[in-house]
């Protein structure tokens, strides 16, 4: 039962959250100019790294706010993602 | 045999038990082991494949021998087992057993979560020390310790501490532990998991304590074991240290102990193991144990110290029945044969690093203690005392006291509690001068005499020194490999007394040092847990959260037979008189075909999306054109994931410019909801939208038929029927109504607050409308070629695959998933496609999942059959037209039935039936509902729960809204843009709602403060989404811990806190508003359930 840091709620058990996979993989501006190599990419295909891995968790039991971490695929250690906000930021 | 005095028994008090169904006695103090060895039994029984017999061997947890059968634990170590009058304990062969029929345990488990910053492991010397050092720094302090007593290994020994007895210092220590709030000390829990980020699980076996009383009145205290779930600042693991044996020949013999074993049966339980001891020690704590049994009265024939003149013990002696009658004394002395009854072992000590292990540290093998230690450490941890690998009563004191001071110290990094920090306070605190020796280092000695076939490393599973060398001699060289070659360590001991020794063994078969060789890994449980430990009170109708609608309770009495649709009972249907499934379904359908019926359609998830931009939104998700709505209408739609395959479908209907209510099937409402919010937050934030659920605020009646029309009528009777096509909706005072057909009748759904839901439901079923299930409700959409999420489709199926081409919009350039249909495999032909099948014989119903093949015996699979009813079924095929014939082949009844291939539509393809009949008939209007409050039904049983500890209620009908985007100055903030304000939120239409709370009138008064879809209102009315239960009392805590995770610490959740979290593992929003008050929020839906798990828990207070 990993421990998250959700930006919002702070520290709350693993249990309340929904994976959200890879973080950073925006929605393509144009998906109708992409070739069929390209939107399979967007689509199917994700970085599965042995180490540092910059991911997505939704705090769906608690204040459902989406966010990003990076997390140790080895050690779990999670470290917060310099780019999501912080509490004081909600106002 | 016992001893005449000493001991931490109480001689005044005898305890009958029986063993194998012989009468003995033993004294309050005992355990099991302690009074079988104090009336002189050796055999406690027989090995697991070898039938040898076996004795005591340890006093501990990690017991490889004594295992034993108490009431309802099949199998359990006699060293642990506390006695009590009238046990009844039985031998095993080395495994227990289950009786298969037998009925459930009476014991009643729980759980609970507990927060904390330091944890401590261990009541010894190390762990007493660092509870002492942390508590009286202010940390929030848990010390958890798996015996009846406080004092680990001091409890065994004569050592002094300041000149007097150590049990005296763990009694001053004890008290200062007591005094200090912030501490809570464990007895008689064992840590079993040490998980990610210091998440660390024990089992609290509260039955053990024979003087639990039972509550009177009739109600069950819990009597069973508690599964504690601790989220630690900081771990001090002080689990101490387990001796080992050493492989020789003939060392599982009754009679045969380790010497920690034996000092502890003289010193601690006031026993004498035996008469005539030989002890054979590679360490300075055998010695000691050779001084207490002697000082206790053992006639101490011989110490063998392979340190002191290499002599061994190389064999041993015993008679007809096993039992150890000698030793044999070889080595560098030359061989000797010595005449005794206990043979007290010391091999060496081996850290309980257990909890370090399956924290992820690193272990390393320390060549001078001749054992593994912690090395580094993955988490906040710190080991202290002999499971560190630091020895001698002394020595663990202070490193414990450093464990603790330093856990404590950086307790404002990962803090949770406010309070004194303090780090620097040392309240007269030293180390206690020790009168124990100083420590030599033990003799690398692992076995004697060779690859023998009765020199035992595992004595649980029979695993000995000829094993090993098999293993090795089969080539195997990791350690892991050998252990499951020969099962060393697999048994229930988990080679707490093995794993050492054959590590070593193997080593030096290998020629290398057991550092290379390495361990197994160390799992958790440490001990074994029974599964209903694990279950707690998550059994039987708790098993899982059930969510019903508002007129569930009037099903039941109807005699329903109900379904599960994710958590959700659905009535399947209602038989009348003794009707078959397929007779009910048969009326139910007629009804609805030829005259009137009605269904309970609240389970549909319901959402509604607010705001200027909520148009746009809905068009990047949705294949069709949904900004273009005309308000009052409906739509139907379809989502797709971004690979374009669908996900949902539903019913979209504009309320007003800026807010629209999307439906859902009823399994996958939370995943859309989900998923709306991360398209918004995550890809759209700019987007003015907001996304509520309304599934639990109202309730729905669906009253379909041809003669439909005069019923719905006197259900609202302030709606114009006259005027209400098909696919459009209505408001009325009592709700909303919408006409939409999920059956191609004439269908009107009837949407109220949920409070009002039974009272709809009565009202629609009094005018002529016949109940209907889930059954009849598929049965009609089949006919009608309509396709179900989940059922038709699975995750590979496409709009275009359903025969829905229609639905995408060529006018917008995108929406999600579209791009992925012009992908090759999404656009080629000879996709499976949604196709209708009429079997042959109109009275066969083909079997779902049957396989389509084009003739008997084929094996091209085209497709399956995915919904079946008596002579129609829709299916999933490829390249096949209508008329074709196929072949449903079906594996389960091993039939092949000869079908063929039709439109996927079986009833009414023109959609003539959609208006229905004319209405020649009116029906008694409804002047107002009545309403029910989600617990109504629970409040006799709520005043009949309340204690001095706890007192239960429902606030029942609160009116609330809740509000996105803006601060509205009010209320419950749930997140970062989300407010729920209870009592009548402004901006908020309170459909039907009495004015005030508990003002149970009927509705119709209709309160409406605003207007919904009025410019910048951005409330939705929620009133009936939740319940409201109220807790209160000086137990509140007691009660929330079992089931709450997050961390209730006063200082923490403080007055007016408030959050969204699970309970029961049902969210709920959790609201503080007095030091001992809280409100809980919880879907009404879920709101029976809770109650049920809460009196269900504050029985168990
Ligand atoms: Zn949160």
């Amino acid at each position: 039962m990993q421990l998250i840091e959700c930006p919002w709620c702070g520290p709350r058990d693993e249990i309340e959250f929904r994976y959200g996979g890879q973080a950073g993989i925006a929605y393509p501006e144009d998906p109708s100019a992409l070739s069929d190599e390209e939107w399979a990419g967007y689509v199917f295909m994700r970085d599965n790294p042995r180490g540092w891995f910059h991911e997505r968790w939704y705090h769906v039991h608690g204040c459902r706010t989406w966010f990003s971490v990076r997390r140790h695929t080895v050690t779990h250690e999670i470290g917060r993602d310099p780019e999501s906000p912080r509490r004081e930021e909600f106002g | 045999m016992r001893r005449e005095s000493g001991g931490r028994i109480d001689r005044s008090r005898v305890l009958r038990f029986t063993f194998d169904g012989r009468e003995l006695t033993g004294h309050p103090g005992d355990t099991l082991a302690s009074a079988l060895l104090a009336c002189g039994v050796r055999t406690v029984g027989r090995s697991v494949d070898l039938g040898r017999p076996r004795g005591v061997f340890t006093a501990g947890a990690e017991e490889p021998n004594a295992l034993v059968r108490v009431g309802d634990d099949p199998m359990v170590p006699a060293t642990v087992v506390e006695l009590r009058d009238g046990l009844e304990a039985w031998s095993l062969r080395g495994r227990g057993r289950l009786t298969p029929g037998a009925p459930p345990a009476e014991t009643r488990h729980d759980k609970a979560y507990l927060h904390c910053d330091v944890l401590v492991v261990g009541g010894g010397p190390a762990g007493l020390a660092a509870a002492l050092a942390a508590g009286e720094a202010g940390a929030r302090v848990v010390l958890l310790d798996d015996r009846p007593e406080l004092g680990g290994d001091l409890l065994s020994s004569r050592t002094l501490l300041d000149g007097a007895p150590a049990p005296d210092w763990v009694s001053s220590v004890a008290a200062r532990l007591a005094a200090l709030p912030e501490v809570r000390v464990l007895s008689r829990t064992t840590a079993i998991g040490y998980h990610d980020h210091n998440y660390v699980v024990a089992v609290e076996r509260r039955e053990a304590d024979g003087h639990t009383a039972r509550r009177g009145g009739g109600r069950r205290g819990l009597d069973g074991c508690r599964l504690w779930h601790f989220r630690a600042g900081r771990v001090v693991p002080a689990t101490g240290a387990h001796e080992r044996s050493v492989a020789f020949p003939g060392n599982d013999r009754p009679g045969v102990m380790l010497a920690s074993a034996a000092r502890t049966y003289v010193n601690r339980y006031g026993v004498l193991p035996g008469r005539r001891a030989v002890v054979f020690t590679c360490t300075d704590s055998g010695h000691e144990a050779a001084r207490d049994l002697a000082a206790a009265g053992v006639e101490v024939v011989a110490t063998v110290d392979p340190r002191r003149d290499g002599s061994l013990v190389t064999g041993t002696l015993a008679d007809e029945e096993g039992v150890l009658t000698g030793v044999v004394i070889g080595g560098g002395t030359g061989e000797r044969v010595v005449a005794c009854d206990l043979l007290a072992v010391s091999g060496g000590w081996n850290p309980a690093v257990h909890l370090f292990s399956q924290s992820q540290g690193r272990l390393r093998f320390d060549e001078t203690l001749q054992a593994f230690v912690p090395h580094l450490s993955a988490q906040a941890e710190r080991s202290a005392g002999a499971c560190r690998g630091v020895y001698g009563t002394a020595a663990a004191i202070a490193d414990g006291f450093a464990a603790g001071s330093r856990a404590a110290g950086s307790r404002a990094a990962g803090s949770r509690a406010g309070g004194p920090a303090g780090a620097g306070e040392r309240k007269d605190f030293r180390v206690p001068g020790c009168d124990e020796p100083e420590q030599n280092p033990p003799a690398a000695l692992w076995t004697v005499g060779g690859g023998d076939a009765e020199a035992f490393v595992d004595l649980q599973r029979d695993v000995t020194v000829a094993d090993l060398v098999r293993a090795t001699g089969a080539g195997l060289r990791s350690v892991e490999h050998v252990k499951r070659y020969t099962t060393a360590g697999t048994g229930a001991e988990q080679g707490k007394t093995s794993g050492a020794t054959a590590v070593g063994v193997v080593a030096g078969l290998l020629g290398v040092e057991p550092g290379r060789v390495g361990t197994t890994t160390f799992r958790p449980p440490y001990t074994p847990v029974a599964f209903g430990v694990l279950a707690g009170r998550d059994r039987g109708s708790l098993s899982d959260p059930v969510r019903v609608t508002a007129m569930h309770d009037l099903h039941v009495a109807r005699g329903a037979v109900f379904e599960d649709v994710g958590q959700w009972k659905r009535p399947r249907y209602f038989p009348l008189g003794g009707e078959s499934m397929a007779q009910a379904v048969e009326r139910e359908r007629r009804a609805a075909r030829t005259g009137v019926a009605a269904i309970d359609a609240s389970t549909l998830g319901k959402i509604e999306v607010v705001g200027r931009d909520a148009g746009e939104f809905l068009d990047r998700i949705h294949p069709n054109m949904l900004s273009t709505l005309p308000i009052g209408s409906c739509r139907y739609s379809v989502t797709c994931g971004t690979d374009g395959m669908v996900l949902d479908d539903g019913v979209i209907t504009r309320l007003a410019e800026d807010r629209y209510l999307a439906t859902t099937t009823t399994g996958n409402a939370a995943t859309v909801l989900d998923r709306l919010e991360e398209w918004r937050q995550t890809e759209w934030p700019d987007l003015d939208v907001s996304f509520t659920s309304v599934t639990d605020h109202w309730a729905v009646v669906a009253v379909v038929g041809p003669r439909a029309r005069p019923v719905a009528e006197a259900l609202v009777p302030d709606v114009d029927f006259a005027d209400f096509p098909f696919m459009t909706f209505r408001e009325s005072r009592f709700g909303r109504v919408f006409r939409i057909s999920f059956s191609g009748e004439l269908a009107y759904e009837i949407n109220v607050p949920r409070w009002f839901g039974a009272a709809l439901w009565e009202a629609a079923l009094e005018r002529g409308a016949v109940p209907y299930g889930t059954e009849t409700m598929h049965v009609l959409r089949a006919e009608k070629g309509f396709a179900i999420v989940g059922q038709e489709t699975d995750g590979t199926v496409t709009p275009q695959d359903l025969g829905m081409s229609w639905i995408i919009s060529a006018r917008k350039p995108d929406f999600v998933g579209k791009r992925s249909h012009s992908r090759p495999d999404t656009a080629r032909p000879g996709r499976k496609r949604l196709v209708g099948l009429v079997p042959d014989d109109p009275g066969e119903t083909l079997t779902e999942g049957a396989q389509l093949v084009a003739s008997p015996g084929d094996t091209r699979m085209l497709g399956h059959v995915t919904s079946a009813y008596p002579g129609v079924a829709l299916a999933m095929a490829r390249d096949v037209r209508e008329g074709d014939r196929l072949v449903a082949f079906d594996a389960r009844r091993g039939r092949e039935v000869p079908v063929t291939v039709t439109a996927p539509v079986f009833h009414d393809p023109d959609n003539t039936r959609r208006d229905g009949l004319p209405p020649d008939v009116r029906l008694e209007p409804v002047k107002g509902y009545g309403a029910r409050s989600a617990l109504g039904g629970f409040s006799a049983r709520f005043v009949a729960a309340r204690s001095s500890g706890v007192t239960i209620r429902e606030v029942p009908l609160v009116p609330m809204g809740e509000v996105r985007g803006r601060d509205p100055g009010e209320g419950l903030r749930l997140g970062p843009d989300w407010w729920l304000v209870m009592g009548g939120p402004p901006g908020v239409r309170h459909t039907g709602v009495p004015a005030r709370s508990g003002d149970a009138g009927a509705a119709g008064a209709a309160d409406t403060v605003g207007a919904a879809g009025a410019a910048g209102a951005t409330g939705v009315d929620v009133s009936a989404q939740r319940a409201v239960i109220g807790l209160s009392g000086p137990r509140v805590r007691d009660v929330l811990v079992t089931g709450c995770r997050i961390d209730l610490h006063p200082a923490v959740f403080a007055v007016g806190a408030h959050t969204r979290t699970l309970l029961a593992r049902v969210p709920v929003v959790l609201h503080r508003t007095g030091p001992d008050v809280y409100l809980i929020l919880v879907d009404s839906s879920l709101a029976e359930y809770l109650a049920e798990w809460l009196l269900d828990a504050l029985e168990g207070l």
